[in-house]
């Protein structure tokens, strides 16, 4: 009887060996967008495999997740499960992640599709494959978690529609269609590489610890099932990386310059998981600030310690993002108060007990810049005039936030800065940003940036109520304090309700 | 340094000022009071006088700030563009200086927000 | 070199609790945290799972592939084989 194969060679006849030198066509017709970007491979067969999965293995695991995550899913809608979160206003993190996070994932998934197809090397092509696949399993298996809980709340109905419309999610949107838009290297570095090893864990962890502390054990689920692939994606993009270090000298500076681009970028989309660490868990796991420390200051700083040998260094203006750490939250989420009318996810104030955990976990910063606004605005709504920001605000033309961000040698001043191009002026909100943009004009001239398209006319009228009519946001419903939703009125209901049953 | 592509870019600004049907952008900070969490963006007609932008729009804007009411607006230090500026009340907002895509800052000595706290 | 840290992060279920309980055997070096419904396993170097170990626990065959189901995130290089899965940062 045969031996069987080592896992070495099994994956080697699997995968490497199905690859060919084509004869009909030359290669770079087959491969037309390998060279454009100035990166250069001598040879792909160089190429490490971290993860010998060959498609029979994958398939079998990839199953056996699936099973486990739709029981634990259908068990979750049989039981009312969306009844032991620990408050409504917690479903609102799961509105933000539907809209802006899982259509995220279906670009992702249309990414991957593009570069497996780009690149020549079988191991590239294969690990591309099954991201593809892995992505787009992530879409689905978070359409169908969430969609128990579009029963019960409101906000949940028309996620594809506001991802592609409302102001605050042109942010996620926009950053992943500048990565699909560039080429097959460059997709590469700034999704594997930088999202989804250096940044992944500020995305993943805060989201599923988050849904883990407040009773969502579905959204656990589906979290840590989506994240068992997420430690096969980390692997691709740290393998990339070297990979194309140790290609050719000629493309550090370049992988560098996309290093340091699409860590700021990916650090500005994190903004909206700080304020939801903070203020949108009604228990909380960590703040922002230790989280920040944790994953990024030290586990980021032992992988860049790890690249040195390659030639890279830490991407520019980290340093900001660590001094930003005890402000990020609270600007982001005072923005989103600002704009409660226009957010398709209730805000709030916090109460009494969370500003004393935010004050114990910043203490530098909370009771000096912060609390004094909160408490304006508390006293505000308790006579009736809940604050909201009458004018639409600027932002930033390269990450599409509001130009929010304040100085580190003094919060109270917001950070302006501005180039010309062409004879058009363009501003930003930090060093990083504007960088961005100076490298590429030509494709942030373009962007589609929500309040000037809104004052264009193309976004359904002059008026508020016409543009959240546009976002298919039900105003009164989907927007606007938890205290007077229907959400919360529901909610209370429920729990009494169920506390009534359990006296009987 | 320009973008890297297969073929030859098109630049397509989204944003020039004769997509705002008239109207030019114009972007208005207040110093120090961030309970307004960023600057603020508005369509405006180029020959609005500096006085109407004062009177009408700020207030509409920064109203519900308790400091507005106590502005003296004698003493108001003006920014436009990064650089000091003195503006010409009657003047409209072109014959002003203020272009398409212009940023406006304004620092109301002595007001310095929500309990001081630049908020 | 300073910081060398590896990492291993695990559901905790039932699945996986003989994967932790191999991993703590056979690396004295790492320490163990809990948070919710999830088992992080940090350690200077190296982090080894090793396929004889689990087995013991388990009581059945296991294929250190396996791991992929319960993996929740890692930090450091994979290095796999039929004997076991590691990670690894050296200096």
């Amino acid at each position: 009887m045969a031996k069987p194969m080592n896992m070495r060679d099994k994956y080697n006849r699997m995968t490497r060996d199905l690859g060919w030198e084509p004869s009909y066509q030359p290669k770079s017709k087959i491969y037309p967008q390998i060279e454009f970007e100035g990166i250069k491979i001598e040879n792909w067969e160089q190429w490490e495999d971290p993860f010998r999965l060959t498609m029979d293995a994958y398939w079998k695991y990839q199953a056996e997740k699936e099973r486990k995550l739709y029981a634990v899913i259908d068990s979750f809608a049989q039981n009312n499960g969306q009844l032991n979160v620990t408050d409504a206003r917690y479903v609102n993190a799961l509105k933000l992640f539907l809209t802006g996070i899982s259509p995220a994932e279906y670009s992702a998934h249309r990414g991957f599709s593009m570069v497996g197809r780009a690149f020549p090397g079988v191991g590239a092509q294969v690990a591309c494959q099954m991201q593809a696949v892995d992505e787009l399993r992530h879409v689905q298996t978070q359409v169908h978690t969430i969609s128990h809980y579009n029963k019960y709340f409101n906000g949940f109905q028309d996620f594809r529609h506001m991802h592609d419309r409302v102001w605050y999610l042109s942010v996620p949107k926009s950053f992943f269609e500048d990565a699909q838009t560039a080429g097959p290297f460059e997709f590469i570095t700034a999704i594997s590489f930088s999202f989804e090893y250096v940044l992944t864990n500020l995305l993943f962890m805060p989201f599923m610890s988050g849904a883990a502390f407040n009773g969502d054990m579905a959204t656990v689920t589906f979290g840590f099932s989506a994240q068992s692939d997420e430690a096969r994606h980390m692997t691709l993009g740290l393998e990339v990386i070297k990979f194309m270090l140790q290609q050719h000298p000629d493309n550090v500076p370049i992988v560098q310059r996309w290093i340091d681009k699409w860590f700021w970028r990916g650090y500005r989309l994190l903004s909206l998981v700080a304020m939801m660490m903070d203020y949108m868990l009604p228990k909380r796991v960590m703040s922002w600030k230790e989280a920040w420390e944790m994953y990024f200051e030290q586990n980021g700083g032992a992988l860049f310690e790890d690249l040195a040998r390659y030639g890279i260094r830490m991407p520019k203006y980290w340093e900001v993002s660590v001094q930003e750490k005890d402000h990020l939250s609270h600007q982001t989420w005072a923005t989103f108060y600002n704009y409660g009318h226009a957010a398709a996810f209730h805000t709030w104030m916090p109460d009494a007990e969370e500003m004393a955990w935010l004050a114990a976990k910043y203490p530098d910063s909370f009771d000096r810049w912060y609390r004094p606004r909160y408490e304006h605005w508390i006293a505000q709504e308790k006579a009736g005039h809940r604050f909201y920001n009458p004018s639409l605000p600027m932002l930033c033309q390269t990450c599409q936030i509001p130009m929010l961000y304040t100085d580190m040698d003094d919060p109270t001043q917001v950070v302006y800065r501005s180039t010309e191009y062409q004879g058009e002026k363009y501003h930003f909100c930090s060093d990083g940003c504007k960088d961005i943009f100076e490298h590429e004009p030509e494709k942030y001239v373009q962007a589609w940036l929500p309040v000037h398209q809104i004052y264009q006319g193309h976004c359904g009228g002059a008026t508020v109520p016409e543009v959240l009519n546009w976002y298919h946001l039900r105003d009164g419903q989907d927007n606007r304090d938890y205290l007077y939703s229907e959400d919360r009125q529901n909610w209370l209901r429920w729990k009494e309700a169920s506390s009534q049953l359990e006296t009987t | 340094m320009s973008v890297k592509a297969l073929y030859d870019y098109p630049i397509v600004p989204k944003d020039t000022v004769e997509q705002f049907h008239g109207n030019q952008l114009v972007f208005i900070g207040w110093d120090q009071h961030l309970m307004f969490c960023s600057p603020i963006a508005l369509p405006l007609p180029p020959a609005l006088p500096f006085a109407a932008l004062v009177e009408q729009v700020l207030t509409d804007a920064y109203g519900q700030h308790p400091d507005f009411t106590r502005i003296d607006w004698s003493r108001v230090e003006w920014q436009l563009d990064g650089q000091p500026f003195t503006p010409n009340p009657v003047a409209g907002l072109r014959d002003n200086g203020i272009g398409h895509k212009s940023v406006i800052r304004f620092r109301t000595p002595g007001l310095n927000g929500i309990a001081g706290s630049g908020s | 070199m300073a910081n060398n840290m590896v990492y291993l992060a695990l559901q905790n279920n039932e699945d996986a609790r003989p994967i932790i309980e191999a991993i703590a055997e056979d690396n004295p070096h790492a320490t163990i945290n809990h948070y919710p419904a999830m088992v992080k396993i940090d350690a200077p170097g190296r982090l080894t799972v090793k396929r004889a170990s689990v087995e013991e626990k388990l009581g059945r065959d296991w294929d250190p592939q396996e791991i992929q189901i319960n993996l929740i995130s890692i930090s450091g290089n994979v290095v796999e084989s039929e004997e076991e899965f590691a990670v690894e940062r050296l200096s």
